[in-house]
């Protein structure tokens, strides 16, 4: 079975039709990054899974969302428990204007936890697995505001991952920063794909290479191929992906 | 090298020989223009300036008087004011109360409904209805305050003697309610603007947690804003605090020392207005009071504006990214 499935999805920004008939299923435990030129409808399909499209005015989903095989669109789930099992990264790192470690137990304390030693194991298990303990531990009462791009991104992702999701959904995690973070991300994404399982947005090819095990290209609203990563970048099925991968458009 | 540079491109001095450097037409006179403009508007803007001087300087020499004749002390800490009576005293305390009274009450009308209304405007209504009620909340802005002062006078005081009938027909309560309403688009408007200008990045990150909307506006909105919102505050003290019109009319000019809201009281503002408008003759120790008072209300204003401005730049500069 599948851990994240969609059926036929077509979404609609009011009149512009932005995912046409997508239909893609994701194994568990795999990173699957989505590739294709800007407005082809990778970062909407990937806020499809924790309804991000939801917050926008006049949008449109037909088709099915599956999580771990149950529609979490039409099943009648509070969209804020999906949200908990379905983390996200943005492209722009955003930590509240809090200390970093309230931003870490942030999500623990709006689900009403107020158990001080399960916050601090949370907050410490989940930095550790951020890759960021280390160098934060001596100053977790500081402003995370006062981290660097690359820390403060990792910051977020120990933030997602403190209120245990199973899906990690990342939105270009690392365009923002410089190559050292960067190379950080990436790496933190493969000790991360142990335990869940990852969808990336990416515009580096390269890095989408490296991290992942199967490739999604998108284009204009359509999945053109989805395939074993290595498969897709050496042997494309299609023109456009090939056309996309060799650089001659997009 | 040289050759090939000099066919290609030619220098300026070959490219003078040739043909007369470009003229813009009546360069001078454009020239003057410019400049005569220039002096202009520094002039206007010198206006301000030279205003805001002006009047520091008036009030300084007058107040200067004052003092010669009343020590400073004695005007800080005696507690009756009572310049125009036959026994004169000269403390500016009861004034002091009953404008921080007045005020006091005005933010505590103005500061929850403002909030309310900045969150519900900038994080739960949909556009429509923020375009809708918007407009009406800044016409409360124009309301003239004379017009707020019989209002208080006329219907709010009236209103709330049935709930509290000991309410004296002058008093600082219905007043205070009064200007609390006229400075709530202040409250609101700078405060909707603090909220709106927290990144959507954040909202965005608390939402992806499994935040609620409620969650998302108190506990990461808010508290980004906060210091955008402490300078309206602020602002919107100093506001009430220099407010004039709605204390004279229904607050009863009455200086005493109190904090019961039910009694009558003076404020700075409203002292002045009654002694200017009086027929304390020019001159005397009792006219110059009102300078004496009027420094004092300006350097308490002057300071909660800059403490406003501080928080603001603050803010930006935190906000800004």
């Amino acid at each position: 079975m599948y851990k994240v499935e969609t059926r036929d999805v077509n979404l609609f920004y009011g009149n512009t039709h932005a995912l046409k008939n997508v239909t893609m299923g994701i194994l568990e435990y795999q990173v699957v990054a989505m590739i294709g030129p800007s407005g082809c409808g990778k970062s909407t399909y990937l806020r499809l899974f924790n309804r991000m499209n939801d917050m926008i005015d006049g949008v449109r989903i037909e088709g099915e969302v599956l999580l771990s095989g149950k529609d979490i669109y039409n099943g009648g789930t509070r969209v804020e428990e999906i949200r908990k099992k379905v983390g996200m990264v943005f492209q722009k790192p955003n930590p509240f204007p809090k200390t970093i470690f309230e931003n870490v137990a942030y999500g623990l304390r709006i689900n009403g936890i107020s158990n001080k030693k399960f916050i601090e194991e949370t907050v410490e298990r989940s930095l550790k697995q951020a890759a960021l303990w280390d160098e934060v531990k001596d100053e977790l009462k500081k402003s995370a505001l006062a981290l660097s791009g690359g820390q403060q991104q990792r910051l977020c992702i120990a933030r997602a991952l403190a209120v245990e999701p199973s899906v990690i959904l990342m939105d270009e995690p690392a365009s923002a920063l410089d190559p050292i973070s960067s190379a950080k991300i990436e790496e933190l994404i493969w000790e991360l794909k142990k335990k869940y399982t990852i969808i990336i947005v990416t515009h580096n090819m390269q890095q989408a290479a490296r991290v992942s095990d199967k490739t999604a290209f998108f284009y204009l609203g359509e999945l053109i191929e989805f395939n074993d990563t290595k498969e897709l970048f050496m042997n494309p099925k299609h023109e456009r992906t090939q056309n996309y991968i060799t650089g001659r458009f997009g | 090298m040289e050759t090939v540079s000099t066919v290609s491109f030619p220098s300026a001095e070959t490219g003078n020989r040739t043909r007369p450097p470009f003229q813009f037409p009546r360069s001078s006179f454009v020239y003057a223009r410019e400049s005569v403009v220039k002096v202009i508007l520094l002039l206007c803007a010198l206006v301000s300036v030279f205003t805001t001087l002006g009047i520091v300087v008036v009030l300084s020499v007058q107040a200067y008087e004052f003092f010669q004749e009343v020590p400073i002390w004695d005007f800080l800490t005696d507690t009756q004011w009572t310049p125009l009576f036959s026994d004169q005293h000269f403390g500016i305390l009861p004034l002091l109360t009953g404008t921080l009274l007045t005020s006091f009450i005005a933010l505590l009308v103005s500061v929850p409904l403002g909030l309310i209304i900045a969150v519900f405007l900038s994080e739960y209504a949909a556009a429509p209805v923020r375009k809708t009620v918007k407009p009406f909340l800044e016409v409360l802005a124009g309301i003239p305050t004379i017009v707020y002062g019989y209002f208080a006078l006329i219907t709010v005081t009236p209103l709330l003697q049935h709930f509290f009938p000991t309410l004296s027909g002058f008093n600082a309560l219905s007043p205070g309610i009064v200007m609390g309403i006229m400075i709530l688009p202040l409250v609101t408007s700078l405060s909707e603007d603090a909220l709106r200008s927290v990144p959507s990045g954040l909202r965005e990150g608390g939402y992806a947690l499994g935040a609620s909307k409620l969650q998302v506006s108190l506990s990461i909105v808010f508290p980004s804003a906060f210091s955008g919102i402490i300078a309206s505050i602020i602002l919107a003290l100093s506001r009430a605090v220099g407010e004039t019109m709605i204390v004279a009319i229904a607050a009863g000019q009455l200086p005493q020392i109190t904090l019961n809201p039910m009694n009558p009281v003076a404020t700075m503002t409203t002292y002045i207005v009654s002694v200017s408008q009086g027929d304390t003759p020019h001159g005397t120790l009792a006219y110059n009071t009102i300078f004496a008072v009027a420094i004092a209300l300006f350097i308490f204003t002057f300071i909660l504006n800059i403490i406003s401005f501080r928080i603001r730049k603050k803010f930006l500069a935190v906000g800004g990214d």
